[in-house]
């Protein structure tokens, strides 16, 4: 039984290390990344035969294959403006769907189906945006508006189903993803959807009044909607009644209901709100302008994999909304780097999810990191006694 | 000091420091084999920690263990065990789905090849040795919790233990499960084993230690003799004078506030837990319900909360019908509520001192406006609650678990008792709280009490069913054996916790025969046991 604390952590004890883990773990996955990388070089590879009589050959070429690799990632991530405006509007839809998973997480719930949830939001915000003309402005708040209740309700069957009857949200969510995936492919079957004249299942494109306004490059307004949507959820969290209520039942369950809150209540509320998130997360991917300045029509890859992705920006946030945007800053920068990283360096692009793999394995396993690194170690009695100062 | 080559373990000058705090002050103990040594001190005088120093989890910043005339160090339990020491935890570390004897041959040396017949040998043996047999072949979560402990003590045995530490182990206990302790233990010192025995509870030191040593904040503050009164041990264990009697006067009873009819409970796997219980509860007096755990009072608490479907019957308060309310509601009708495991069911530990304080009433005025949290009526309530029920902590931002356990009951019972409350039912609220604080929250709810408000207060401890009831209700198997003024004597309403009706109850009392002493030792016998 530890002993009463005399003292508080600073702020480094209780913040500091978590980050210096997070950050060396993306320093030991670029590491991981840069060997990777040069053994699967065949051209490389060969250049280690001369490694004892000629070693500037094998070294100089892995050096000029990894920095041309991560200068290219770099270039492409924050090189210039107009990259920085690509990272922008690949990080909204990860921060916004990261945002619905980490929410969940303060309730003890896993919500894996943002995926689900994405989809069924951007049908909605794109068939809004093609099939009923309206006047600017109202177009676009009405499509958003649309995708939101879509994601909403299809996080909230999953609230209903856990409250009413304890079906797991895992297994549920995952089913739902299905069930979104399934009827997005039918639709694009259908005359309400299809493009006319096309034999492809893609739909008309979203009217000019439906999209995103852009301000430079891809940066739009859709991304100021995701940092909001952050501040939001934080206020939500740590300032509302709600938040309180949802992080009570997620830390403990039976102390909540005996307090007199509803847990299914708030597991419904939960389920709702992270619905509605990543319900943002799949409008972006419908009304948001891309590379040609309109957004992708309508079609089965639309919302990529973004509600997984979702999950391991949550994971690398710390369920925390400050966290989740740089999180998602950083996949997104990872995602628009690893564009140039394929048309500048032939690398190709999975080289990127790899990096972004192998961080949030590194973060998930923090006792790796500080084996590798042991000054970021805790000292041994400190952890025994829950890290007491 | 005695020569080097005396048998035992000597603790010198052992000093344990957590960054500022010091948790152990240059602390020098000595237990003999043959002995019962009482280790006495509140929550939180560092008693926990010393053990820990000796069983190796923590490593000390000064002094030296010296284990039968040889100065050792232990950097894990491992080593300690080698070296027989044995720790039964307040919490128990077992294996739930494993078999007794499964449990005690975990992590023992040797073998890939897991000989049971072994281990059940050894634990029949042991068991027989010691005076308590438990089969070796029960599921560890099948059995009762003084049993558990009891496969704890085995594992220690089974290890060769000279010395045995057992921390707190009549927290968890029954009346009847502590005395079948106190026999074990008195076994064990026979056979001339050393027994370091952690408490803060005074009758049992005086009942059975061999000598006595008083820990307060992390110092040794002296040593007693077994005889010394308990007012004396109080004294010396919390620093100044303690009133071990709540002053209280005499109920000054109004209308009937509580009001329960033909109440029926059933649990989950659909088992009559309450069985037509008919009781009220009037303004200004603590109606206290007594009984042996399991015997349905948690269920009873629950009901009325509203944390557990009634089955048929009526629960009314102040005339309204709360047969059915929710928690929500119970607690807006004036419900205060001191769950019986508050770890699990009283506050969020995660969550700041300040938030636990107003944990069922953060969504109203005025600590919310609209949707929003009021924070700085939420830390005021804090502070204020904090000077009121003198809640030690450094801050009211701390996470509740900061606190010791005598602190975290305070919290929960400030938080209920802030409120303008109809009713407190209150289960255990002294259970596992050091004897300061036991005073402190005693003379808390008779305050509560003398302001009209009804309290229902489930207790399986006698001495605080003697100290706060008006009246008592014990009982028994889900159903009331009867109600009884408070000076009933001690060994009527013990009968009574067992079954026996209050005239038998009396009369056997007054006369024992070996049927009453059959009736008193049932619940062992029916395991088959000698108590």
């Amino acid at each position: 039984m530890p002993e009463p604390q005399t003292t508080r952590g600073s702020f480094w004890e209780r913040h500091g290390r978590s980050w210096a883990v997070t950050a060396m773990s993306i320093v030991l996955a670029l590491l991981v990344g840069a060997i990777v990388m040069i053994v699967s070089d065949p051209e490389v590879v060969t250049q280690y035969a001369y490694l004892f009589t000629a070693p500037q050959l094998p070294l100089g070429a892995s050096w000029a294959k990894v920095s041309s690799a991560y200068s290219a990632l770099f270039f492409g991530a924050v090189g210039s403006p107009y990259a920085l405006a690509m990272t922008t509007a690949q990080a909204a839809p990860l921060i916004c769907a990261g945002l619905g998973v980490g929410l969940g997480f303060r309730a003890g719930l896993f919500n894996i189906g943002a995926q689900g949830q994405a989809v069924i939001a951007a049908i909605l915000a794109a068939w809004v945006g093609f099939a009923l003309p309206m006047p600017p402005v109202l177009h676009l708040v009405v499509a958003v508006l649309a995708g939101l209740v879509g994601g909403a309700v299809w996080g909230g069957i999953v609230g209903f189903l856990k409250a009413r009857t304890g079906a797991h949200e895992v297994i549920v969510t995952i089913m739902m993803n299905y069930i979104a995936t399934g009827i997005l492919a039918w639709l694009l079957t259908t005359d309400a959807f299809l493009r006319p004249g096309s034999r492809d299942p893609i739909s008309p494109p979203v009217e000019p009044t439906a999209i995103f306004p852009a301000f430079y490059g891809q940066f739009h307004l859709g991304f100021v909607v995701a940092l909001l949507a952050a501040a939001l959820t934080w206020w939500l969290i740590e300032r509302s009644t709600i938040g309180f209520a949802i992080r009570a039942v997620g830390a403990n369950p039976r102390a909540a209901a005996t307090a007199g809150m509803s847990v299914g209540r708030i597991t419904i509320v939960t389920m709702v709100l992270s619905g509605l998130l990543a319900g943002l997360a799949g409008t972006q991917f419908a009304l948001g302008p891309g590379g040609q300045g309109v957004p992708t029509p309508l079609s089965a890859g639309l919302v990529g994999t973004v509600g997984f992705d979702a999950i391991t920006v949550a994971l690398l946030g710390r369920s925390s909304p400050i966290g989740i945007v740089f999180a998602g800053l950083l996949f997104g920068g990872l995602h628009s780097g690893g564009l140039a990283m394929q048309s500048m360096a032939g690398t190709p692009v999975t080289m990127a999810m790899l990096l972004q793999a192998l961080i949030v394995l590194f973060v998930a396993a923090p006792g790796l990191v500080s084996a590798i690194t042991p000054y970021l170690r805790a000292p041994k009695n400190k952890s025994l006694v829950g890290g007491q100062a | 000091m005695t020569n080097a080559t005396t048998g035992g373990l000597r603790l010198e000058g052992i000093t344990k420091r957590f960054g500022s705090f010091t948790a152990n002050d240059a602390v020098d103990l000595d237990v003999r084999p043959g002995e019962i040594h009482c280790l006495l001190g509140e929550n939180g005088a560092g008693k926990s920690t010393l053990m820990n120093v000796l069983y190796g989890l923590y490593q000390p910043d000064g002094g030296q263990i010296v284990v039968d005339g040889e100065p050792r160090t232990f950097s894990n339990p491992k080593q300690a065990m080698a070296a027989g020491i044995g720790m039964v935890h307040q919490h128990f570390m077992l294996v739930d789905v494993f078999t007794v004897a499964e449990n005690v041959m975990l992590g023992r040396e040797g073998a890939f090849v897991l000989n049971k017949e072994r281990a059940r040998a050894r634990v029949r043996e042991i068991g027989e040795r010691y005076g308590m047999p438990v089969d070796p072949d029960a599921v560890v979560e099948d059995l009762p919790v003084g049993l558990q402990q009891r496969v704890e003590i085995l594992k220690a045995l089974a290890n060769d233990a000279e010395i045995l530490v057992l921390d707190e182990p009549t927290a968890v206990l029954t009346p009847q499960e502590i005395d079948e302790l106190m026999g074990v233990m008195t076994a064990l010192r026979d056979e001339g084993k050393a027994i370091v025995f952690i408490t803060h509870k005074l009758r049992e030191v005086r009942a059975i230690a061999d000598r006595i040593t008083v820990m307060r904040r992390g110092k040794i503050v002296g040593h007693a003799e077994p005889g010394t009164s308990e007012a004396d041990l109080a004294e010396m264990m919390v620093g100044r004078a303690v009133d071990l009697r709540v002053d209280k006067a005499a109920a000054e009873v109004g209308d009937v506030r509580l009001q329960v009819s033909d109440l029926r409970v059933t649990n989950v796997a659909g088992v009559v837990v309450v069985d037509g219980l008919t009781f009220d509860v009037r303004a200004g007096e603590v109606l206290c319900v007594a009984g042996v755990q399991g015997n349905g009072q948690s269920e009873l608490a629950d009901a009325i909360l509203g944390n557990m479907p009634v089955a048929s019957g009526t629960i009314t308060l102040d005339g309204r019908d709360i047969t059915r309310a929710n928690p929500h509601d119970t607690i807006a009708a004036g419900v205060g509520f001191v769950p019986e495991d508050r770890q699990a069911d009283g506050f969020v530990s995660s969550f700041s001192i300040a938030e636990n304080l107003v944990l069922n009433r953060f969504d109203q005025p005025p600590f919310s406006r609209g949707p929003a949290l009021a924070l700085p009526q939420i830390q005021d309530n804090a502070e204020r609650l904090r000077q009121e029920f003198d809640i030690r902590t450094e801050s009211i931002s701390a996470p509740l678990s900061s606190l010791s356990g005598g602190n975290q009951q305070k919290v929960v019972l400030a938080r209920e008792l802030s409120r303008d409350l109809a009713l407190l039912v209150a289960s255990q609220p002294t259970r596992g709280v050091d004897v300061g604080a036991i005073e402190f929250l005693h003379r808390r709810i008779v305050e509560e009490r003398d302001t009209g408000t009804a309290v229902l207060l489930v207790s399986t401890e006698l001495d605080e069913v003697e100290a706060l009831a008006d009246r008592v209700l014990v009982m028994y198997r889900g159903r009331v054996v009867g109600i009884v003024p408070p000076e009933t004597p001690r060994d009527v309403v013990g009968l009574m916790m067992a079954g026996v009706p209050y005239e038998e109850a009396v009369a056997s009392a007054e006369n024992p025969t070996p049927r009453a002493e059959a009736v008193a030792t049932q619940g062992a016998a029916e395991r088959g046991e000698h108590a």
